[in-house]
């Protein structure tokens, strides 16, 4: 199981630092305060993609470093402390890894230096509705002389807003429910028949509900194959929630640090609050909970490095996992901080927000208690 | 491939090539008959041949030291042997002979013993041949085991010990036992306690098993009265027992964190559910809420041995019982005993076994394990107990309200 090597240590304390000074919560505060619909600081982006972090899953002939997901993940999990707004995960991860694990050699030379150089910000559309349903795609892609013709609107599109690109499933034929018929379309946000109604958000991100309106795209914009397109939509999905659950991991340490930090300082009754049986209890709850979801997050990151077969188990018990910690963690933040909790002078309702917010993306809980018992054949 | 890994893959050849001449074939892959056998005192045939070659090898104890009957490996050689057992349907049966002489008294003697005492009982264990039980709770010392009042009194050239000690585990088939014992009242709590070793063969020594709810059990209530230890058996400083036996609580809880290789391995919980329960025309069981319910305990029965393997990487090379075994324990205990509840909700009225022919010995037994695993969060340091470790030791959290 995981075990940083030298180089994944160098990179975690590096991000450590500059995630802390450059971009930690107090610069999200200041981002949501001005008001910004573009969901993150241009300064932080151009900061990352300077620092090599845009090209970890990027194949060196394209500018890339490779260095893979459970890297990536050691970036997440430090971004997710601070909760640092940026489209790293939405672009640098699942926008590469569409174009990794389905692009072209055309594709990849076209668009992968741009996602590397944050020219580009390539997102994912995939849900269509108030839920998470990959299989449920509806939107309609016709033929349309030598290409095709998409129309439909994809909701809580994550960095939508401002991407320049977009990852798009869309039904090529079957109905929605069906596997087969999906095809993977990439297509510039700059298309007409493209509109974007930003989503104001309680985790004041970069969200947008995104329609196509009979979007033109030539041949050269499918992604894998027609028709065969929900494996390859799958696998990035399955490095979505990987890479999510490193960051919701991040997210939760931190609120976890915050609680224990407050449990030993916090007096009252005369004694440090942290010396009652019932809170101590509490922390060590959680504290299993964070040992156990980093097991999980780095066995489902390492398994997408090895392109092992338990994979697709592996990212949804990661993301369920997360998931639970996440809830758990960021109610018990606001609850053992008392009344400072509910103030948003405090930085706790950020955390609950997030942790509210990410458990939407990529299935929740119950998508993942489903799918994981249907990948072990029950 | 770097010399370690050289040296390591050479060390597997050699113990596939020794077990391949000493492990007698007709013993493959039955390991559970050997392993459960309680007691086990008359090895016959084979299986006693193949027992005095794996002592002979010190094999029964890989990691031990050469010198006290162990096998000299390391930890990694010792994963290694683990796995070419396992692939040649090999078993050690010397740790469940020696009682809680493999697992805890001997690393304990190991850390803290005099050179004339590892001498004296560290070959006997690694030979499996002497078994060993443990006198630790008492009827009025439970969790608080500090408040222990067993005492031991200097005769001289001996101690003589009176008291009761309880769940003794075994202590009516063990030969030797290593206990708490008072041997300063007047000091405090945790000062005056000392850990002494002395034989059960002895007419001052009377154990009484005790039945549990699930039916007869290993455990047994022990009577002291006028027992007698040699000076020479006293483990550790005198009236510092308490840091002596906390030493191997730490190894009872590594021992207990289901990082131990039992052998066979249960049937998947979702086989059996589907067996019971059946499925619907899409494959998925017909219970959709209990299938929710299995989703959620298997999700974290991996969760736990990713755990353990994630532990066990990160402290390859490093021989200190990791404080992480602590949650490891409470997760462990999480799992067994949600999967025990689980598998009687999936058995329905069949779940309800206790013997006769109504009922499958499948079912009688999910039964047993049910019953008797609701010790899993008592003994070794109750649940509670554990998270008041974490607290204190891992999170650094004061113990102004809480003891223990």
């Amino acid at each position: 199981m995981a075990v940083l090597n030298e180089e994944q240590t160098m990179l975690k304390d590096q991000a450590e630092a500059w995630v802390k000074e450059v971009a930690p919560v107090r610069a999200f505060r200041t981002l949501r305060d001005s008001g910004s619909d573009k969901g993150w600081d241009p300064a932080v982006w151009s900061a990352m993609v300077e620092m090599g972090w845009t090209g970890i899953v990027v194949p060196e002939a394209q500018g890339g470093s490779d260095l893979g997901y459970l890297t990536f993940g050691v970036l997440l999990e430090q971004t997710g402390r601070e909760l640092t707004a940026s489209p790293l995960l939405a672009s640098a991860l699942i926008g590469a890894s569409a174009l990794r694990l389905g692009g072209s050699d055309a594709q990849q030379r076209d668009w992968l230096p741009g996602v590397v150089d944050g020219s580009t910000v390539l997102t994912l559309a995939v849900d269509e509705s108030n839920r998470h349903a990959p299989t449920r795609t509806a939107m309609k892609a016709e033929k349309a002389g030598d290409g095709f013709k998409l129309t439909g609107t994809k909701t809580l599109v994550p960095e939508g807003g401002e991407a320049t690109a977009f990852v798009v499933p869309a039904r090529t034929s079957g109905k929605p429910g069906d596997e087969d018929g999906i095809t993977l379309f990439l297509v510039r946000g700059d298309s007409a028949g493209i509109e974007r109604q930003r989503l104001a958000t309680f985790d004041a991100r970069g969200y947008a509900n995104v329609s196509f309106d009979g979007v033109e795209v030539g041949k050269d914009a499918v992604l894998g194959e027609v028709d065969g397109g929900f494996g390859l939509l799958d696998a990035v999905l399955d490095r979505a929630r990987a890479g999510l659950a490193a960051e919701m991991l991040g997210t939760a340490s931190a609120a976890f640090d915050m609680t224990l930090d407050y449990l030993q300082t916090r007096k009252q009754f005369g004694a440090v609050i942290g010396s009652f049986q019932a809170l101590g209890h509490r922390a060590a709850a959680l504290y299993s909970q964070k040992e156990l979801t980093r097991s999980c997050v780095e066995a489902a990151l390492e398994a997408l490095d090895k392109d092992a077969d338990d994979a697709a188990q592996l990212c949804s018990l990661a993301k369920g996992k997360a998931g639970d910690f996440l809830f758990n963690m960021s109610n018990e933040l606001i609850q053992i901080h008392g009344g400072i909790g509910m103030t948003d002078e405090f930085d706790a309702g950020f955390y609950l927000k997030r942790a509210r917010a990410v458990e939407s993306l990529y299935g929740n809980r119950a998508f993942h208690r489903d799918r994981y018992a249907t990948l072990l054949g029950f | 491939m770097s010399t370690a890994n050289q040296d390591l893959e050479a060390f597997r050849a050699e113990a596939r090539a020794w077990l391949e001449e000493n492990f007698p074939k007709s013993l493959a892959g039955r390991a559970s008959e050997y392993m459960a056998m309680e007691g086990g005192k008359e090895l016959t045939g084979e299986a006693r041949t193949w027992v005095e070659r794996l002592a002979e090898r010190g094999w029964g104890t890989p990691t031990w030291p050469s010198e006290y009957g162990g096998g000299g490996l390391s930890a990694s050689q010792a994963a290694v042997l683990q796995e070419e057992m396992r692939s040649a349907g090999a078993f050690n049966p010397i740790p469940l002979r020696a009682g809680m002489g493999v697992t805890m008294v001997g690393p304990t003697i190991l850390e803290y013993g005099t050179e004339e005492q590892k001498q004296k009982h560290l070959p006997p264990i690694a030979r499996g041949e002497v078994r060993w039980c443990l006198g630790y709770s008492e009827p009025n010392a439970g969790s608080d085991l500090a408040s222990l009042s067993t005492r031991a009194e200097d005769a001289g050239d001996h101690w003589v010990i009176n008291g009761q000690k309880v769940w003794t585990s075994g202590a009516d088939i063990s030969d030797w036992c290593g206990a708490l014992v008072r041997t300063d009242p007047k000091a405090g709590k945790r000062d005056g306690i000392s850990f002494l070793m002395f034989t059960m063969h002895q007419e001052g020594v009377e154990t009484r098993p005790i039945r549990l709810i699930s039916g007869a059990s290993p455990f047994c209530e022990t009577f002291f009265n006028n027992a007698r230890a040699d000076k020479t058996d006293l483990l550790g400083p005198l009236n510092d027992g308490w840091t002596v036996g906390k030493r191997l609580l730490q190894h009872e809880r590594a021992s207990q964190t289901g990082a131990m290789d039992t052998g066979g391995r249960p049937a998947p919980l979702q086989e059996l559910a589907k067996r019971y329960v059946g499925t619907d025309e899409s494959g998925q069981l017909a219970d959709s809420d209990l299938r929710s319910r299995l989703a959620t305990h298997l999700m974290e029965s991996k969760a736990h041995s990713l755990t353990l393997s994630r532990v066990a990487a990160e402290a390859r090379g490093n021989p200190n019982v990791s404080a992480a075994a602590s949650i490891l324990k409470n997760t462990a205990t999480n799992v067994a005993q949600t999967r025990a509840e689980l598998t009687l909700e999936v058995m329905g009225h069949q779940g309800l076994a206790w013997e006769g022919d109504g009922f499958t010995e499948e079912e009688v037994n999910a039964v047993q394990s049910w019953l008797f695993g609701k010790a899993m969060s008592i003994y070794g340091g109750s649940f509670e107990i554990q998270y008041n470790i974490i607290a204190k030791n891992i999170l650094g959290l004061p113990e102004t309200t809480q003891k223990g």
